[in-house]
C-alpha cells in the first residue's frame, strides 16, 4: 500500500492556501488540541517519543533540541523561535513548495513549536529570492491573525504568539543557524562561535530555537494523529516521510513524499521515471549539493540516515541529483566547488583558502590543464578544512570533493593524461 | 533631493515594530530602498544609516555582504540563469550562449538600451523546474531556448 501524503496531501487541493480552505480540510485542528489539552512539556515530551529528526539537513532529533530551552519560571526571558526558510542548499525545493501550496501548515506548526517552548514569537527567514512564497506566507499570516490564531490570545488562550516574515537577500550561509541569526539582527550573516548555543544566547542574545519548515509540519501530523502513527512511518531510526526533491536527469524531476527509507532506486525508477532520454545512471547526490555523490552501483540504498551513512553519504535535505552516463564528474564537481567558494563567509582560514584552492585545483583539472600531483593535493586540502571551523560550510564544501575523488578518482586521472575532458557529450558549463 | 523619499521613510519606520531592536529592519528596509530605486545608490547607503543611527559604512558592509543588493544599476529586466548543478546538467549554459548572442551583452552586462542586464547566480531553489532563471521577482522554469524568446518577446 503506498505510504500517505501527509505533508503534501493538500498541494494540489485548490484553495489550501486561504486559511477557510484549510480549516476546511481539517486543519488547526492541532493547534487547538495542544493548546487545549497538552501542556507544554507534554508536547515536547510527545515530539521526543515521535523519533522526528530535523529536515534542514543535519537530523537531529527535534524534541531533545526543543528541550534544551531554558524552563519557563527559571529564566524568564523572552524566548523565540526562528524558523529556516532560507532553503539554499542546490539540489533542494521543498520549502518553496510547502509555503506556496500550504502555508498555513507552516503557521499551525509554528503555533505548535511556540506553545512547546513557550515562545514569544517566530521569526521566519525566507531566502530573499522566494518573493511569490513570501507574498503568499504573508498574506496566510494575516489570515491567522485576522482569525485570532496569532497575537494577543491564540485561539482565546491565555497565550501571546506572533509569526514574523522576514526576507534574507542573498547568502547561502544565512542557511546556517547563527549567520541566520546574525542576518535577522540587521549585520552580515556571519556565523557565530558555539558556546554559547542558540538555546541559551541566540536571537538579540535570547534563547531560541532554530528548525527547517518542514520539521514544524511534521509536528502538526504527530500532534493530529499520534506517535504511533507516526513511528508506524519510515525506517528504524529515521521517522516519517519526507519530500524527496529528485532533479537532473530523469524523466520526471520533482517532489515526491514518500517513506524515509525507501529505496534511491524506487524514488529514481518508478516514481521519477527513470533516467531521461534513455540513458543509463551513473551517479547520484543523496541529500543535496553537501552530500558525497554515490554511483550507480549503490542505487539499491535506504534513504535514510543510517544507510547513507554506511554506504558513505548522508540524507542531508532529501534533495537528490540524478546524473546520467553522459557526465563528467570532473565538472559536476567543478560547479559544487565554485559554489563553496562563492559562498564561504571568509572568517575562517581553513575555510577561505580551502574553498578557493578545491575550485582551482578541480578547474584546473576539468580543462585539462592539472598535473597528477593536483589529486593528492585535493584530497589533503579537502581533508584539511573538516571539523576545524566555525560551521559546517567548511565541511559542506570538503565532503561531495572526498566522495567523487572515492569513487571517480580514474575520471580525475583521465583529465590529467589526456590533457582534456574525456566526455565529449557531457552537460556544458 | 533624498533619495529615500517620505514614503519609503514611512514605510521603513512601519517595520520597526516587528522586532524588539531597530537595526533587524535594516534588511527590509534596504529591500524597499531596492524596490523603488533598482538599486542601492550610496546617497541612500548613508540616509538608511542615519535612519537606523548607524555610521554609513556600516549600511555599506551589509549591502556588499548579500548578493541580491545591487551597488550599481541594473537593466529593467535582470535576468538571472542558476548556473547551479541541477540547471547545468539540464542545459542552463545553452541558455546563458543563447541569451549573451541575442542580447548582444557578457554575463554582467546591461544592453545599451538599459533595458536588460544579463547575469548568471546560484542555485534557486527550483532544481526539480530546471533550468530556471529570474527575471526580476519572477521564476521562469523548465526553460527551453523556444521558451527563453517567448518569454523575452512578451516583457515590456
Ligand atoms: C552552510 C549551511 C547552510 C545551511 N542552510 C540551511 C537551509 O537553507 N535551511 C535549513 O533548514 N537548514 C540549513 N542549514 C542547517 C541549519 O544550520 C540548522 O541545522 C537547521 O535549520 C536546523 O533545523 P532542523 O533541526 O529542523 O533540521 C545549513 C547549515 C549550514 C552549515
Ligand atoms: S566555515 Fe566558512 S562559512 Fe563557516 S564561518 Fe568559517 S569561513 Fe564562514
Ligand atoms: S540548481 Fe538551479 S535552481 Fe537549483
Amino acid at each position: 500500500m503506498p505510504a500517505e501524503k501527509y505533508l503534501s496531501g493538500n498541494f494540489d487541493r485548490p484553495g489550501s492556501e486561504t486559511i477557510d480552505g484549510y480549516i476546511a480540510l481539517g486543519g488547526y485542528q492541532s493547534a487547538r488540541k495542544a493548546l487545549e489539552s497538552m501542556t507544554p512539556e507534554a508536547l515536547v515530551e510527545l515530539v521526543k517519543e515521535s523519533g522526528l529528526r530535523g529536515r534542514g539537513g543535519a537530523g537531529f532529533p527535534t524534541g531533545m533540541k526543543w528541550s534544551f530551552m531554558p524552563k519557563a519560571g527559571k529564566d524568564d526571558r523572552p524566548r523565540y523561535i526562528a524558523c529556516n526558510a532560507d532553503e539554499s542548499e542546490p539540489g533542494t525545493f521543498k520549502d518553496r513548495a510547502i509555503m506556496e501550496h500550504d502555508p498555513h501548515q507552516l503557521i499551525e506548526g509554528l503555533i505548535l513549536g511556540g506553545w512547546a517552548m513557550q515562545a514569544k514569537a517566530a521569526y521566519i527567514y525566507i531566502r530573499g529570492e522566494y518573493v511569490r512564497p513570501a507574498r503568499i506566507l504573508e498574506k496566510a499570516i494575516q489570515e491567522a491573525y485576522a482569525k485570532g490564531f496569532l497575537g494577543q490570545k491564540v485561539m482565546g488562550k491565555d497565550f501571546a504568539f506572533d509569526v514574523v516574515l522576514h526576507r534574507g537577500a542573498g547568502a547561502y550561509i544565512c542557511g546556517e543557524e547563527t549567520g541566520l541569526m546574525e542576518s535577522l539582527e540587521g549585520k552580515k550573516g556571519m556565523p557565530r562561535k558555539k558556546p554559547p548555543f542558540p538555546a541559551n544566547y541566540g536571537l538579540w542574545g535570547m534563547p531560541t530555537t532554530v528548525n527547517n519548515v518542514e520539521t514544524f509540519c511534521h509536528v502538526v501530523h504527530i500532534v493530529g494523529r499520534g506517535v504511533e502513527w507516526f513511528r508506524g512511518i519510515g525506517s528504524e531510526k529515521s521517522k516519517g516521510s519526507t519530500l524527496f526533491g529528485v532533479s537532473g536527469h530523469v524523466a520526471r524531476p520533482g517532489l515526491y513524499e514518500l517513506p524515509l527509507g525507501t529505496t534511491a532506486r524506487e524514488i529514481i525508477f518508478e516514481h521519477a521515471g527513470g533516467i531521461a532520454n534513455g540513458r543509463e545512471l551513473k551517479a547520484f547526490i543523496p541529500g543535496g549539493s553537501s552530500t558525497k555523490p554515490l554511483p550507480a552501483s549503490l542505487v539499491d540504498v535506504k534513504m535514510d540516515h543510517d544507510d547513507l551513512a554506511a554506504a558513505g553519504s548522508a540524507l542531508g535535505t532529501a534533495g537528490l541529483i540524478v546524473m546520467d552516463d553522459t557526465t563528467c564528474m570532473v565538472r559536476a564537481s567543478k560547479v559544487i566547488a565554485h559554489f563553496y567558494r562563492h559562498e564561504s563567509c571568509g572568517q575562517c582560514t581553513q575555510c577561505r583558502e580551502g574553498t578557493a584552492w578545491l575550485d582551482k585545483l578541480i578547474g584546473r583539472i576539468e580543462n585539462g590543464s592539472g598535473m597528477m600531483r593536483d589529486l593528492d593535493v585535493l584530497l589533503d586540502v579537502a581533508n584539511q578544512m573538516e571539523g576545524v571551523t566555525i560551521c559546517a560550510l567548511s565541511d559542506a564544501a570538503a565532503w561531495p570533493v572526498q566522495g567523487v575523488l572515492r569513487h571517480w578518482k580514474d575520471e580525475f586521472a583521465r583529465h590529467i593524461q589526456e590533457g582534456k575532458c574525456p566526455f565529449p557529450d557531457s552537460f556544458e558549463i | 533631493m533624498s533619495v529615500v523619499t517620505e514614503a519609503m521613510r514611512q514605510e521603513i519606520l512601519s517595520l520597526l515594530p516587528r522586532y524588539p531592536h531597530k537595526r533587524s529592519a535594516l534588511l527590509p528596509a534596504l529591500h524597499v530602498v531596492q524596490r523603488e530605486q533598482g538599486w542601492i545608490p550610496p546617497e541612500a547607503m548613508e540616509e538608511v544609516a542615519a535612519l537606523f543611527d548607524l555610521r554609513p559604512v556600516e549600511v555599506m558592509e551589509v549591502v556588499s555582504f548579500y548578493t541580491m543588493y545591487n551597488r550599481a544599476p541594473v537593466g529593467r529586466h535582470h535576468l538571472q540563469v542558476c548556473r547551479n548543478i541541477a540547471c547545468a546538467l539540464r542545459g542552463a549554459r545553452k541558455l546563458t550562449r543563447h541569451l549573451s548572442g541575442k542580447l548582444g551583452v557578457p554575463l554582467g552586462g546591461t544592453t545599451p538600451d538599459g533595458r536588460f542586464t544579463l547575469t548568471e547566480v546560484e542555485c534557486l531553489g527550483s532544481c526539480g523546474t530546471a533550468p530556471m532563471l529570474q527575471c526580476n521577482d519572477d521564476y521562469h522554469e523548465n526553460l527551453t531556448v523556444e521558451r527563453l524568446d517567448e518569454i523575452l518577446s512578451n516583457l515590456p
